[in-house]
């Protein structure tokens, strides 16, 4: 896949009419992203019971790559452990940086739309934020960023 | 005569200049994927010229030696011509001596240099520093590292809609404490072109001396800088087709003079003891260390170049440019340049309705097309105009109303990607 198939139907249309946009009341885990560089902000709650993601939602200012991902995002793991979840986030995660060969089993689905990202090294943060956002989430961390040095962040395990 | 007379000649005019020079730059031939380049980032770095290539590949082929040590030929020439590279750089701004001019790695280690040989000697707890929210963060944050450490106190000159500096306001900051103006000729995000001559004169008359960051406006405007009266000028060779890696501080003499040394080392000493050292004079005081020799050489073969075309041919030119591209841009609807002001060099900044900025470089760059997308180093301004970022084409004397065309036709790809 090549770079130039990036912006396909589903991400623009994913980044036109986002899943799950909004914000809920009482999220049990709540994380919020941020990429200094572009300015791209997500603000991600989730509600989890018996060890299951229930409610998701996501609102923010970004590019279309970092909203259709967030998007399609909380559309995959609605419904999946924290375990699973995790086990998402490693596999994108490995397939923007290009270590991941689709052919190999996973779990991503439509997700994979997202390959072609990683022929486009400047916008890889763009894609991967919400999920940095949702590992901080699932990890209780309140507020993440792109940039390690950078105020907000909290923690030193995200770097991308 | 009227105007359109004279835009209809100056046409004629440039597509032979253009055509002349355009040439000159090997780099402008690459194909990006099967898309010819279209070469709109030039605000920050522009491309360099075969005359400038040459000249540091002969350098390095048959005049390279460390300066200012052995007696051996190598030595001598390196020496000599990287003196003359400094000549070069006096004539190009107008400095009355050539030890004014000090080489230093860029315009962002030439402000750092003024901040700690200037602003830790002189700026005390309470006085005041008036910066402008137009200022690369290279102006901003060696001001704040310092107004920390001494418990000084930073005043910013506002800015209107259209992106230009409120003269009034900037006067209205000063008080007796202030000590010192940095301000930027050329904003590198919006293009605008600052009254500096006007300020300046403001400033010296309540004794502030003044900093000009010269990094946008020297390769698009001719400089003059005792006309100007500035204390001191900076800026980097890499944006006029130089190299990287180097760029000068001009500073007057007598400030020069007054400053601590920034670096201590090899080169910047008269003598040294472990009891005493003595600095050497400027510009040497300056210039501890082997600088960049090919790099200095190369910045004054840039000046060759340039100087050879003319600054006030250049300024014509990428004014027709401007006025070209600003006014095709400005119709499309959904966009909107930020910058409006009618003093600009040939920087459109942008932003597109509903599509962030990235989205647009990517897409862009898909059609060929290098323009730059962020918050372009001056996050200040972003907050200003209340966003996150914009798309910065940036014109240089080597481009061409075709790329314009090019551009504009890539805006309209995006669209309709976007909004199909």
């Amino acid at each position: 896949m090549s770079s130039k198939t990036i912006y396909q139907e589903v991400i623009l249309d994913h980044n036109r009419k986002p899943r799950n946009y909004g914000s809920l009341d009482q999220p049990s885990h709540h994380a919020i992203g941020h990429n200094p560089l572009c300015g791209d902000r997500i603000d991600l709650g989730l509600d989890m019971t018996n060890n299951q993601i229930n409610q998701i939602a996501f609102h923010g200012e970004s590019c279309a790559i970092c909203k259709a991902s967030a998007s399609m995002m909380t559309t995959a793991v609605k419904g999946k452990s924290p375990e699973e979840a995790e086990v998402l986030i490693q596999e994108f995660r490995n397939m923007v940086m290009g270590t991941l060969n689709l052919s190999d089993h996973h779990h991503l689905g439509r997700l994979a739309v997202f390959e072609g990202v990683r022929d486009l090294p400047t916008r890889v943060k763009c894609a991967i934020l919400p999920w940095h956002t949702l590992h901080a989430a699932l990890h209780s961390v309140s507020s993440i960023s792109t940039e390690a040095n950078e105020e907000v962040s909290q923690t030193s395990a995200i770097s991308v | 005569m009227r105007a359109a007379d004279i835009i209809f000649q100056a046409d004629n005019v440039s597509a032979t200049f253009i055509h002349q020079f355009r040439a000159d730059f090997p780099i402008l031939n690459l194909k990006i994927g099967d898309k010819p380049l279209v070469y709109l980032d030039n605000a920050a770095s522009s491309q360099m010229p075969q005359f400038v290539i040459d000249r540091l590949v002969r350098y390095q082929t048959t005049q390279h030696a460390n300066i200012h040590r052995a007696v051996h030929y190598l030595s001598e020439i390196a020496t000599h011509e990287y003196e003359m590279a400094r000549q070069k750089l006096q004539h190009f701004i107008n400095a009355g001596e050539a030890r004014e001019v000090i080489f230093t790695s860029g315009t962002t280690d030439a402000i750092n240099l003024v901040m700690h040989g200037y602003g830790r000697k002189f700026i005390q707890k309470g006085n005041e520093i008036i910066l402008t929210h137009l200022e690369h963060h290279a102006n901003i944050v060696p001001w704040q590292m310092l107004a920390e450490e001494k418990g000084a106190i930073i005043r910013v000159v506002p800015i209107n809609d259209a992106g230009e500096l409120l003269v009034e306001e900037y006067e209205k900051l000063f008080n007796e404490n202030t000590r010192f103006v940095a301000l930027s000729h050329v904003s590198n995000a919006l293009g605008t072109i600052n009254p500096i001559k006007e300020m300046i004169a403001f400033a010296h008359q309540r004794g502030v001396p003044v900093l000009i960051d010269g990094a946008q406006a020297a390769v698009h405007l001719a400089i003059d800088v005792q006309a100007l009266d500035c204390d001191f000028y900076v800026f980097s060779a890499h944006k006029l087709c130089g190299p990287t890696g180097i760029g000068i501080l001009y500073g007057k003499a007598h400030q020069l003079e007054a400053m601590q040394p920034f670096k201590g080392g090899g080169d910047m000493i008269s003598s040294v003891t472990f009891e005493k050292t003595t600095y050497n004079e400027i510009p040497y005081k300056f210039e501890a260390g082997t600088p960049p020799i090919a790099a200095a050489i190369g910045f004054g073969a840039a000046i060759d170049y340039l100087s050879n075309i003319g600054l006030d041919s250049i300024a014509r030119y990428e004014h027709e440019l401007l006025t070209y591209a600003t006014e095709r841009i400005s119709m499309i609807p959904g966009v909107k340049i930020i910058g409006n002001s009618s003093s600009k060099v040939a920087v459109i900044s942008f932003t597109m309705e509903g599509i962030h900025p990235h989205d647009v470089g990517t897409l862009l760059n898909q059609e060929g097309i290098a323009v730059r997308t962020g918050h372009h180093c001056a996050q200040p301004i972003m907050q200003r105009f209340n966003i996150p970022a914009t798309s910065r084409a940036s014109f240089a004397f080597y481009n061409t109303k075709d790329e314009a065309d090019a551009l504009i036709e890539g805006i309209q790809t995006v669209k309709k990607v976007f909004l199909s």
